[in-house]
C-alpha cells in the first residue's frame, strides 16, 4: 500500500493522467512497431506465394526444436511479465513477487537469446546463409533465409532492448531506488515485452512450420 | 472477478491462477500448432498455423496486455496499427494474387 505522489513526474498534475498518457504513448509506439514487422512479414508472404516449393524446402531446413523451445520460453516470459505488471498494479505490497517475476522475465529473455545463438551457429555451419556458398539447390530458398536472418535479427535486437529495460526495473526496485507498487513504468515495459512476444508468435509458423508434411 | 482482497497472498494466488490458465492455453495452442504442421491437409496446414498464431496473439493482447479492459482511447491506438496493417496486406495481396490468377 503506497502513495502515488512519489511517482508523479513533470508535466503532469495528476497521477491518473500520467499513467493514461504513458499507456497511450506506448500503444501508439507498438502500433508503429506492428507496421514495421508487418511490412517484413508481407514481403515474406509475397515471396512465399511466388515460390511455394522453395519456401517449403527452406522451412524444412530450420531446426523445429530450437524454434519450438524458444516459443515456449517467450510465452512463459510473457506470463512472468504479466504477473509483475498486475502485481504492481494491485498495490498490495507484493514486492518479492514483483521482483522475482521481473528477474524471471529477464532470465527467460536471455535464455531465448542463448538458444537462438546455438541455432544461428548451426544455420551457419549448414550454409543456410544466402550467397555463393548457399547450402540448398533451390535458388529461391535464399529469399526465405534472407528474410529469416533479417527478421529474427531485428527481433533479437528488440528482445535485447526489452531485457535491458526489465533488468533496469529489477535493479531499481531491488535497490529501493523507486516504488514498485502502482509504478506505470512496469506496465509500459510489460506492454513492450508482450509485443516482442507477439511478433515471435507470428514468426514461429512462418519460419519453422512450412514444408513439414513432406 | 472482485478486485478487493484482504490479504496480499490472496491477491498473489488470484493472479497466478488467472495468468497461469492463460499460459496453459498458450502452451496447448503451441503443442497443437506443432502437431498440425505435420498433418497433410493441403492449404489447411499453413492456414491452421496462421489461425493458431492469431489465437495466441489474441490471448496475449486481450488478457496479458489487458486490452480487454482498457479504455476506448487505448483500444483505438491499438486498433490503428491493426487497421493500417490490414490495408497494407489487402492492397498488396490484391495486386500479387490477381497477377498470379492471370498466369
Amino acid at each position: 500500500m503506497s502513495e502515488t505522489t512519489s511517482l508523479l513526474k513533470e508535466p503532469w498534475q495528476y497521477f491518473d493522467r500520467q499513467r493514461e498518457a504513458g499507456t497511450f504513448g506506448i500503444w501508439v509506439f507498438l502500433a508503429s512497431e506492428l507496421l514495421f514487422f508487418g511490412a517484413l512479414i508481407l514481403t515474406y508472404t509475397v515471396c512465399r506465394i511466388e515460390n511455394v516449393a522453395a519456401f517449403a524446402a527452406a522451412g524444412r531446413e530450420t531446426n523445429i526444436w530450437y524454434g519450438t523451445i524458444n516459443t515456449a520460453i517467450l510465452l512463459t516470459s510473457s506470463l512472468t511479465m504479466a504477473m509483475a505488471s498486475q502485481a504492481a498494479a494491485a498495490n498490495e505490497g507484493l514486492r518479492r513477487l514483483i521482483l522475482w517475476c521481473l528477474a524471471a522475465t529477464a532470465a527467460l529473455g536471455l535464455a531465448f537469446l542463448v538458444v537462438k545463438g546455438f541455432e544461428y551457429r548451426e544455420d551457419i555451419e549448414r550454409h543456410l546463409v544466402p550467397g555463393a556458398h548457399f547450402g540448398l539447390k533451390q535458388t529461391a530458398a535464399q529469399l526465405f533465409f534472407g528474410l529469416y536472418w533479417i527478421v529474427t535479427g531485428v527481433h533479437a535486437v528488440h528482445l535485447t532492448i526489452g531485457i535491458i529495460m526489465v533488468v533496469r526495473l529489477t535493479l531499481l526496485g531491488y535497490l529501493n531506488k523507486f516504488q514498485l507498487d502502482e509504478n506505470p513504468e512496469i506496465q509500459v515495459t510489460g506492454l513492450y515485452w508482450h509485443l516482442v512476444d507477439i511478433i515471435w508468435i507470428f514468426l514461429y509458423p512462418l519460419i519453422y512450420l512450412p514444408g513439414r508434411t513432406s | 472477478m472482485s478486485m478487493q482482497s484482504t490479504h496480499p497472498h490472496t491477491t498473489a494466488w488470484r493472479l497466478w491462477r488467472r495468468n497461469g490458465l492463460i499460459w496453459a492455453a498458450l502452451m496447448l495452442l503451441l503443442a497443437l500448432t506443432l502437431v498440425l504442421a505435420y498433418v497433410p491437409m493441403g492449404w489447411l496446414t499453413p492456414a491452421a498455423g496462421i489461425v493458431i498464431a492469431f489465437s495466441k496473439a489474441g490471448l496475449v493482447i486481450l488478457l496479458f496486455m489487458e486490452l480487454a479492459k482498457a479504455r476506448p482511447l487505448i483500444r483505438l491506438a491499438a486498433m490503428a496499427g491493426v487497421v493500417f496493417l490490414a490495408v497494407l496486406f489487402a492492397l498488396t495481396l490484391a495486386d500479387v494474387l490477381s497477377r498470379l490468377a492471370g498466369r
